[in-house]
């Protein structure tokens, strides 16, 4: 009897160690699972006006929960028209839902736009990415990220074959998308880059990708248009695109502490929901999408380490009174001049690209043709032709 | 008929010379008018770089003291040993370590100095006498008899660039002085190994330029935890006071930096510049709610719930705006009145002795003890007055910001072999051959990083033909490719002050030139769209010239065959 009591005791005691174990291997191995020490989010909302509002709607639902799961602002650049909040056209000022029946403010109190109205531009885009701004940019527009760093990178608006739309007036196509990020690869300024994009025929904006550690997920594929989501008959625009609204569904499942990878989120939106076919492109990542965690890139879980050692300090704090003289010494402050008016005006005008005038071509077109009608007439011109 | 023939001949005259002013005048006019302005660069000297051999040497000087060499042995002292190691780390990258030993017997007055009763006094009396340059060290081997190390040990690393080495009185009995080094030799590798650059170290500073598999758990999570070589770093101090209505704080921060921290960060100075700054915030609570523990009556703090301290509270903080150097964050929390005292347990369940943890790459969180505060009790009496004045204890305090500081930036302190003792660092925080350690990682980092830049740089700019390449991005180029030269060349000369700076500069100019925001003009302009330009331009002023063109020859050719017939 006292055997059988043993033998379950040891029984629960090896199994005991063995969980205990497993959990502290599970705690190292998190350590060094995935690379990354910190998470940046680029979130580009790429329309602008007021029926383009679905855009705005799916890049703040995304920057909530990026917030929400833990990625700071400066953290985070976000670049939007930001022209739907106070627009003429929204009977709810300040507002922006992401639900109908105006469930979800997703403007709410807190939205740190970086990048708003024309300044969300390709070349701007572009500069963040590859890091080659102007010296005078503050810190909050710069995507200060390193060789650790996780990046997301979301886009949606109105894309085609090869190319998406900015602001109706200019268009980045995938190659130039492809070269920045092998620029960014080449300074090592990001770990791993998940690139998501919510456009139609948005698959083909990763095709010409060649850097490695890139995943990138695309809401339709070539030759299929992405569709919108839900209208709501008091604002009178639709509210989301589908891909982007299931996707906020899947994530508001998802918590700072949550273990859900990949494979879960090339699941989301299937083309019975979605009516388009997401695609997804993993050749590029080195490590098996099973084993990515939601929160390497939508989170910012920090990898801790307890401090074990300290310095013994014996010195006293020198008291700072006795080393300043005895009398305090006076300097002279001006104020800065923040715009040297007298600088400004004595300058050179600055040396413009010269560009020839306009309508220079079919004037010259007509001075030839003139030039000739004139010399040999008409009827000559058949020694011409 | 003569007046058409003259026509005929006007209008072949007027089309030649039409044709003629296009392809003389008009082709290479366009050609440098819309070409672009391309600055030249030093292509040959880059693509040298690109194939980068490092030659890192060091001097170290053995002494022997009186009792540690028998005098046959004395008489082929001083001598000089050089040995030489090769590795290759992939096709671009090849190292080679040089290490130039002399030895020497020690003089009168470093004996005198050897003669003090701890290893701490000789070190000091040792290092007034003498002061080795950067990169150098110097072993002192003292016989078994010396009372200077503990029984167990038998090597001692100070705090400048000095070891003590003892050896086994039975190693010197009835040997040769080259049995006697041979004996010696791999004990001085270890001290080597420690005190100065190892292979692991220089291969972990190439990791931006080759993706080495890592090595050990350890080596990724040094890797992981140091900041990058950047030139300059921000330093904020932060005080949090979830409960300004207990507690009313006062740390005397400003002397506390300036007796603790500036130190370290003068004596760091070649390696990067520091700016510190210090703020208070209330009201700033952790995010994780402690737990009671009953059986020591405090509050406890998991260490798997540390990860998610840190986001809310980093949400406050704040940065300088002005630059973009990487900051690094060390906060002092003192806990609200109701989770007073609060401790951090580890993964055993035992109290961790600084209470303090930090996040690779960005900075430190402790949680003040009761014990490093003055004037308050372990519990509050029911009629204290709030809020509570509390005294913090700096030093202590600083001590523990002091260590983090040291592992984020680099210092690594890996455990050293047996039977070695290694001085605790002194007041500066950091011994003269862990700088000389850092010194050299980061200059190999820095060389490294820039000549991938430059050599990057050089092909994006082969590669897209369209890319504007101005002046100052040019001189930008070239004194960087310059910098780098002399870097390289002065790493191998074992000067390491003037190889960190010439590194340095290496840097700031690859990355000036790298970034500039001027390389994005034309960056991509596909030839479909450079057709799609020119052919409603050229296209309709080309086809008259051509047909022209074309009606002379056949006109010329005509005459040619009529006239053959006519000279038969």
């Amino acid at each position: 009897y006292v055997r059988g009591i043993f033998k379950n005791l040891h029984g629960w005691f090896i199994n005991c160690l063995r969980y205990l174990f497993c959990c502290f291997q599970d705690r190292a191995g998190q350590f060094f699972s995935s690379g990354h020490t910190n998470n940046w989010a680029v979130l580009v909302c790429t329309s602008r006006f007021w029926f383009n509002y679905r855009h705005v709607a799916n890049t703040l639902s995304v920057y909530r929960s990026v917030k929400r799961l833990g990625i700071p602002d400066s953290h985070i650049v976000l670049m939007l028209a930001d022209d739907m909040a106070c627009n003429h056209r929204n009977p709810k000022p300040a507002t922006v839902f992401s639900h109908k029946n105006m469930e979800l403010n997703v403007y709410g109190d807190d939205v740190e736009v970086d990048y708003r109205g024309y300044e969300v531009t390709v070349e701007n885009f572009l500069r963040i990415l590859t890091g080659r701004l102007p010296p005078s940019t503050p810190r909050s527009k710069r995507l200060l990220s390193d060789d650790r760093s996780n990046i997301l990178i979301y886009l949606t608006g109105h894309g085609g074959n090869g190319f998406l739309k900015f602001q109706d007036s200019e268009e980045i196509s995938n190659v130039e998308l492809a070269d920045a990020f092998e620029q960014m690869w080449q300074k090592r300024r990001y770990n791993e880059l998940l690139f998501i994009i919510d456009t139609c025929q948005g698959a083909s904006m990763y095709e010409r990708f060649y850097s490695p550690n890139l995943m990138a997920l695309a809401s339709s594929q070539v030759g299929e248009d992405s569709l919108s989501h839900q209208p709501d008959l008091a604002i009178g625009v639709h509210l989301m695109d589908r891909y982007t609204f299931y996707l906020l569904e899947f994530l508001e499942d998802i918590h700072p502490a949550s273990k859900t990878n990949m494979n879960d989120l090339f699941k989301v939106c299937p083309k019975s929901q979605c009516v388009s076919t997401p695609g997804h492109r993993t050749d590029l990542f080195l490590r098996d999408p099973g084993s990515v965690l939601i929160t390497d890139f939508f989170g910012s879980v920090r990898k801790v380490e307890l401090t074990m050692e300290t310095i013994n300090l014996t010195d006293p704090i020198e008291q700072l009174e006795s080393a300043e003289s005895g009398e305090l010494q006076k300097e002279m402050h001006t104020y800065a001049d923040q715009l040297p008016v007298s600088e400004i005006i004595h300058q050179k005008p600055k040396q413009k690209d010269w560009h020839p005038p306009d309508g220079f071509i079919l004037g010259l077109w007509t001075l030839i043709l003139l030039v000739f009608f004139q010399t040999y007439g008409v009827k000559h011109l058949k020694h011409i032709f | 008929m003569a007046t058409t023939e003259v026509e005929r001949r006007r209008g072949q005259l007027a089309a030649l010379s039409i044709a003629a002013v296009v392809i003389i005048v008009g082709v290479p006019l366009w050609w440098r008018t819309t070409e672009t302005y391309r600055a030249w660069l030093p292509v040959s000297q880059i693509k040298e770089l690109a194939k980068l051999q490092l030659h890192l040497s060091a001097d170290v000087e053995v002494v022997f003291a009186r009792g540690t060499v028998t005098p046959e042995q004395q008489k082929k002292v001083p001598l000089t040993q050089t040995q030489n190691m090769e590795h290759r780390v992939d096709e671009d990258t090849a190292l080679s370590y040089r290490y130039e030993t002399r030895y020497r017997t020690a003089t009168i007055m470093e004996e005198d100095a050897l003669n003090q009763p701890t290893a701490a006094e000789a070190d000091l009396s040792l290092h007034t006498l003498s002061e080795s340059p950067s990169g150098s060290l110097v072993v002192y081997v003292i016989p078994e008899s010396s009372s200077l190390l503990p029984q167990n040990v038998d090597v001692y690393i100070g705090q400048r660039r000095t070891a003590l080495l003892r050896i086994g009185s039975q190693m010197r009995v009835g040997k040769t002085l080259e049995q006697l080094l041979a004996h010696m030799e791999p004990r001085i590798k270890q001290v080597l190994h420690v005190m100065s650059f190892s292979h692991t170290d220089i291969t972990a500073a190439l990791s931006n330029r080759v993706r080495i598999s890592p090595g050990n758990k350890e080596s990724i999570a040094d890797s992981m935890r140091a900041f990058k070589s950047s030139p300059g770093y921000e330093i904020t101090f932060s005080l949090l006071n979830p409960d300004p209505k207990s507690h009313r704080l006062h740390w005397d921060i400003e002397g506390a930096v300036e007796t603790y921290i500036q130190p370290l960060l003068t004596k760091l100075s070649p390696v990067a510049n520091f700016s510190i700054d210090s703020q208070t915030l209330y009201y700033a609570m952790l995010g994780v709610n402690p737990r009671f523990d009953s059986s020591r009556s405090t509050y406890t703090l998991n260490a798997d719930s540390l990860a998610h301290v840190i986001n809310p509270v980093e949400a406050r903080l704040g940065s300088n705006a002005a630059s973009s150097n990487p900051v690094l964050n060390f906060l002092l929390y003192i806990p609200d009145a109701h989770h007073s005292p609060l401790y951090i347990h580890d993964h055993k369940k035992q109290q961790v002795p600084t209470n303090a943890f930090h996040s690779p790459r960005w900075g430190g969180i402790m949680i003040i003890r009761q014990c490093w505060v003055y004037n308050v009790n372990e519990f509050y009496e029911v009629d204290t007055v709030f809020p509570v004045d509390i005294n913090i204890d700096m030093a202590k305090v600083m001590g523990v910001f002091l260590a983090q500081l040291r592992l984020l930036l680099g210092v690594q302190s890996s455990t050293p072999p047996p039977g070695f003792l290694v001085a605790p660092c002194g007041n500066a925080g950091l011994a003269d051959w862990e700088l000389d350690r850092l010194m050299w990682s980061r200059s190999v980092e820095n060389i490294a990083t820039a000549t991938t830049t430059i050599t990057s740089l050089a092909q994006l700019l082969d590669q897209i033909g369209n890319i504007v390449i101005n002046d100052n991005i040019a001189q930008q180029v070239s004194s960087a490719v310059t910098s780098l030269q002399l870097a390289v060349s002065e790493l191998e000369a074992g000067n390491l002050g003037f190889a960190l700076q010439y590194s340095k500069e290496a840097i700031l100019s690859s990355e000036r030139a790298f970034f500039d925001p001027s390389l994005l003009h034309l960056l991509y302009f596909p030839d479909d769209q450079k057709f799609a330009i020119y052919i409603p331009l050229f296209l309709p002023m080309c086809v008259p010239i051509l047909l022209s063109l074309l009606k002379i020859v056949s006109e010329a050719r005509q005459k040619h065959r009529e006239k053959k017939p006519k000279k038969d």
